[in-house]
């Protein structure tokens, strides 16, 4: 496979993963607790919709097969998507929703940090800005974490089933296509096995502040990379391509 | 920094003044070059070509402000066109001093200059209250208005703000 192709293919993986959880962080729009969290949620969501709005643009060009970002969002079908578990996973409670989010830029600021010396200048840009958009979720997130788990006998409670219910599901975070091993021998992107031990550290830090424990997980569950996906899936991706299936090439 | 480039002719920095008038559509109290998201006007063969970054990845604002840029030099009578570039990333520290002083006397806190940890938990930094200049603050949400907005409320006078935050 040629370099570019592969590139591309990477690309709309990681796309994925931030068109998914945009899409999940999107739903509390309205919903959330109070306010000041009304407006979080959709401006997180609207970090990782931007990001992926990159990430399309730019393998949608590479690939070359007429695909704009669109087309790659909302015109694909479950088995084509190829983001991690994790993102996938219904919203819950606000204890499941901050954790999945501190799980996931967790893993996603040191991601962006070594991708900022990406060799492709492109990439290195993106990068550049979302790793200090990133970091705000970290601290958002790993704020919320800590108050749930050190809060209240109920939050702490929700707190350690919601880390029980996703905490196998952060292993796939670390897996590789074989189009991101391409990239990754390129040094188009970063190794994600090189970010585990400061995954480890965030996560270590605020589960310490939380007074939460690691689980052992003896079966990590993974498949999103390779399109297999969980139920809850094919219901989310039923609300988001709705509009484009209903009218097809519509426009704002 | 952006600085205003060394013009060659009086065309290029009439194009340059012309985009860099250009308000930002969510906080009309700066221009776009007070922002520092205009990086560039050059005239290459009689088209005015601006340079523009996006604040964040997400920004709503991204294909307004390049339509404002277009919309404004061709109402100038320059045929134009729009470019966005990505890197080098912009950054809070872009803004020049006196949209620093614009966002203050409009009611916004300006971004600190880049010390601030963004990854600290619980990392406060002191924010002066844009009204009374208390810096008795408190902040209500990370998340503002606006995706580049935290919420804050001064403790001395009582008033809610914005923080433009630092990135
Ligand atoms: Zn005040």
């Amino acid at each position: 496979m040629k370099p570019a192709a592969a590139l591309a293919d990477a690309l709309i993986t990681l796309g994925d993963d931030h068109l998914i959880l945009g899409h999940r962080l999107s739903q509390w729009c309205g919903h959330a607790p109070m306010l000041e969290e009304d407006l979080s949620m959709p401006n997180m969501a609207l970090d990782m919709l931007g990001q992926a709005r990159n990430l399309y643009t730019y393998a949608g060009g590479l690939e070359n097969k007429g695909r704009n970002e669109d087309d790659l969002a909302y015109l694909r079908t479950d088995r084509e998507y190829k983001n991690c578990l994790l993102v996938e996973r219904p919203n819950g409670d606000f204890a499941h929703t901050m954790l999945r989010q501190l799980y996931f830029a967790a893993f996603m600021h040191p991601f962006w940090q070594a991708a900022t010396t990406s060799a492709d200048d492109k990439i290195q840009g993106f990068a550049e800005k979302a790793v200090k958009e990133i970091a705000y979720h970290i601290r958002h997130a790993g704020e919320w974490v800590i108050r749930l788990g050190d809060g209240t006998e109920e939050s702490a409670q929700r707190m350690g089933e919601a880390v029980i219910a996703l905490h196998g599901y952060t292993d796939e975070l670390f897996s590789t296509t074989d189009t991101m091993q391409i990239c990754i021998e390129a040094n188009l992107l970063p190794d994600p096995e090189r970010l585990r031990d400061q995954w480890d550290q965030t996560i270590e830090q605020v589960f310490a502040e939380a007074f939460l424990t690691i689980p052992e997980i003896p079966f990590p569950q993974e498949g999103g990379r390779d399109g297999r996906h969980t139920e809850d899936f094919g219901h989310l991706l039923s609300e988001l391509q709705y509009m484009q299936r209903t009218y097809p090439g519509m426009t704002w | 920094m952006v600085e205003a480039p060394v013009l060659s002719n009086l065309q290029q920095a009439r194009a340059w003044a012309v985009a860099a008038a250009v308000p930002d559509p969510e906080i009309p109290c700066v221009t776009v070059a007070d922002l520092g998201i205009l990086r560039d006007v050059e005239l290459v063969d009689g088209i005015a070509i601006a340079k523009v970054t996006p604040t964040y990845s997400g920004c709503p604002a991204v294909l307004a402000i390049e339509l404002a840029v277009e919309t404004a030099l061709l109402d100038a009578g320059f045929q134009a066109k729009v470019e966005r570039v990505f890197s080098p990333a912009w950054t809070t520290d872009w803004i020049t001093d006196q949209g620093r002083e614009k966002l203050r006397a409009y009611g916004i806190a300006p971004p600190h200059k880049s010390s601030n940890s963004k990854l600290a938990l619980f990392g406060e930094t002191t924010v002066a209250c844009p009204r009374c200049g208390s810096s008795l603050t408190s902040k209500i949400s990370e998340f503002g208005s606006t995706p580049c907005k935290a919420h804050y409320q001064c403790d001395q006078c009582v008033e809610p703000f914005d923080y433009f935050k630092c990135l």
